[in-house]
C-alpha cells in the first residue's frame, strides 16, 4: 500500500483479509433443526451468515468462530465444534 | 462603510463562523463555550445560516459528526471547553491522522478536579500531541479574524489538519468588545468554497485512516508532522493576506512586542497578553528593557520565530496557565528543548500563573519580572517552575 494523505484507500479492502483463519471453533448449522428465523444473520458481528434461498450459509472465510450465532439460535440448530487443522 | 458594533465575544465568533459558510455544525453545550453554539443554532433556526446543525448526546459524538461531515467534503465546525474537549480528544487524534480540515473553537476552562469553571489553558494544551493546529487569541476581535484564517489554513492542500482557535473563557467569551466585521463578499473572496482532496462517495467507496502496521505507521505520523512544519510558512502568508483585507495585523505565529534590544522577555498566550503589554509599557517607561512574545500559534511550535525574537536577551520568563504534573509548564519545556545547545542561550524560567482563573494584573507581571531579574545573574540552573502567588498558608498539612 502506498502512503496516502489521511490513509485514504479504496473501500472493500477487508474482503481480501480472510479473518476465518483466526477461528478456534467452527459453527455447524443443522438445517433439519433450523426454523429460518434469521437471528444468526442479525447477530453475526462479521456478517458471515448469508441467506441463500431457503438456506443459511456460513462464510468460513470470514467467520472468526465467536459462537454468538450458536448461543442465540432459538432452535439450537448451530453447534460449535473444535477447529482441527 | 462602518461595520463596527459592540458585541459579546461569543457572538463575534458565531458571526465569524457564519460568514465562513459551514455546511455542518455539531456541538454539545458546556460553559463557557455555550453562547457560541447557541448563537449559531439561532441563526440556523431563523434561516440566516444555511447549515446542518446536528444535536448530539455528547462531545464525543459532536467531534465524530464533524469528522464524518468533513470526510464527506463539508466545511465543518464545533466548539467546546474543558471536560468536553477531553471527551473529544480520542476523535481528534483520529481526525488529524485522517487529515480532516475542520475548525474547533476551544474556549479555555480548567479541568476537574477540583471542579471549576474558571479559565486556564490546561484543556486545549492537553491536545498538544494530537495533530490539531492551535492558535491562541488576545481579544475577541482577534478571535473573529483568526476563525477566518483557521478555515483557510485547515483546508490548505499542503496542510489538511483540524485547526483549533483557543480563546479564554469568560474573559473573552462573555465580555463585550468593539468588533469590526468584514463584509460577506470580503470573506468569500478570502475563503473560497472547500475543495476536498478526497470525499465520501457511495459510487466510489473509500476508507479513511486505513490499517497501517509497523512497516508504515511511522511514515503516516511523519507526514502529519511535516504538514505542520512546512505549513508554518503558508500560515504566515494566510495571516498576512487576511491582515491586508482587515487592516488589522495581529502578527504571524508570534507577535513580538517591544522585544528589540530587550534584556528580559516574557512569553505568554491568550487574553493575559493585553495586561502584559501594559506592564511592558510601564516598565519600559521606568527604564527597564522588557519585551513580550505573544505566542499566537502553539502547535506547530514556532521555535524559529521565538529564537529569533529572543536573540540577545538575558532571561526569558514563560508565563504558563498550564502545568504538566510532575514536570513544569509545557511551553517552557518546548522552549528549553529548542534552546539546548544554542550558543549564548538566555536563561528560561517557567512561571505558573493564572491556573483556575487566578488573577494576573500588572503587579503580578511586575513581580514576575522582578523574580526573573533576580535569578538572571545567578549561576544556579532554574530547574523548578515558580508558582506565582502560591498561598502556602492554605496548603494541606504535610505539603511543603
Amino acid at each position: 500500500m502506498e502512503i496516502t494523505i489521511g490513509a485514504v484507500v479504496q473501500g472493500g479492502t477487508s474482503l481480501g483479509y480472510k479473518t476465518g483463519t483466526w477461528r478456534d471453533e467452527r459453527p455447524i448449522l443443522d438445517m433439519e433443526q433450523c426454523k429460518a428465523c434469521g437471528v444468526c444473520v442479525s447477530v453475526c458481528p462479521d456478517s458471515a451468515v448469508h441467506v441463500k434461498g431457503e438456506t443459511y450459509i456460513i462464510d468460513y472465510d470470514y467467520c472468526k468462530g465467536c459462537g454468538l450465532c450458536g448461543y442465540e439460535c432459538p432452535a439450537d440448530a448451530i453447534s460449535m465444534v473444535k477447529e482441527e487443522k | 462603510m462602518n461595520n463596527t458594533s459592540v458585541m459579546e465575544g461569543s457572538e463575534a465568533v458565531a458571526v465569524a463562523v457564519k460568514a465562513c459558510r459551514p455546511h455542518v455544525i455539531s456541538a454539545y453545550p458546556i460553559s463557557p463555550q455555550t453562547h457560541i453554539v447557541e448563537s449559531l443554532a439561532r441563526m440556523v433556526a431563523g434561516g440566516e445560516l444555511d447549515s446542518q446543525y446536528v444535536r448530539v448526546e455528547s462531545e464525543f459524538s459532536a467531534a465524530s459528526v464533524i469528522s464524518g461531515a468533513s470526510a464527506a467534503g463539508s466545511r465543518s465546525y464545533t466548539a467546546s471547553s474543558s471536560q468536553g474537549l477531553l471527551l473529544m480528544t480520542e476523535v481528534f487524534y483520529a481526525s488529524a491522522g485522517m487529515r480532516l480540515p475542520f475548525v474547533i473553537t476551544g474556549v479555555n476552562r480548567q479541568i476537574s478536579a477540583p471542579i471549576s469553571i474558571q479559565v486556564d489553558h490546561q484543556d486545549t494544551m492537553s491536545l498538544r500531541d494530537s495533530g490539531v493546529i492551535q492558535f491562541y487569541v488576545e481579544s475577541s476581535q482577534e478571535a473573529y479574524d483568526t476563525h477566518m484564517a483557521a478555515f483557510k489554513i485547515a483546508e490548505d492542500p499542503g496542510i489538511l489538519l483540524p485547526v483549533m482557535v483557543c480563546m479564554d473563557g469568560w474573559i473573552l467569551t462573555h465580555s463585550y468588545e468593539r468588533i469590526t466585521l468584514l463584509e460577506q463578499d470580503e470573506v468569500d473572496g478570502f475563503l473560497p468554497p472547500f475543495q476536498p482532496v478526497n470525499s465520501l462517495d457511495v459510487n466510489d467507496p473509500k476508507s479513511w485512516g486505513s490499517y497501517a502496521e509497523e512497516d508504515m505507521l511511522m511514515e503516516f505520523k511523519y507526514a502529519v508532522h511535516q504538514a505542520m512544519q512546512s505549513g508554518k510558512k503558508r500560515m504566515k502568508e494566510i495571516f498576512t493576506e487576511l491582515a491586508q483585507i482587515t487592516g488589522r495585523d495581529h502578527g504571524g505565529l508570534i507577535e513580538a512586542y517591544r522585544t528589540e534590544d530587550a534584556e528580559f522577555i516574557l512569553v505568554a498566550m491568550g487574553s493575559v497578553t493585553g495586561t502584559v503589554k501594559e506592564a511592558v509599557d510601564e516598565l519600559r517607561s521606568e527604564g527597564k528593557a522588557l519585551g513580550l512574545i505573544k505566542l499566537r500559534c502553539y502547535r506547530p511550535f514556532p521555535h524559529e520565530d521565538i529564537l529569533n525574537a529572543i536573540k540577545g536577551a538575558r532571561a526569558v520568563g514563560v508565563m504558563e496557565a498550564n502545568f504538566s504534573m510532575g514536570s513544569e509548564g509545557a511551553v517552557s519545556m518546548d522552549l528549553k528543548a529548542k534552546l539546548c545547545g544554542q550558543k549564548d542561550a538566555p536563561l528560561v524560567v517557567s512561571f505558573i500563573a493564572g491556573l483556575g482563573g487566578r488573577e494576573i494584573n500588572i503587579n503580578t507581571v511586575r513581580n514576575i519580572v522582578e523574580e526573573l531579574e533576580g535569578v538572571a545573574g545567578s549561576d544556579v540552573p532554574q530547574l523548578e517552575p515558580r508558582w506565582v502567588g502560591l498561598n502556602t498558608d492554605i496548603l494541606p498539612k504535610g505539603v511543603e
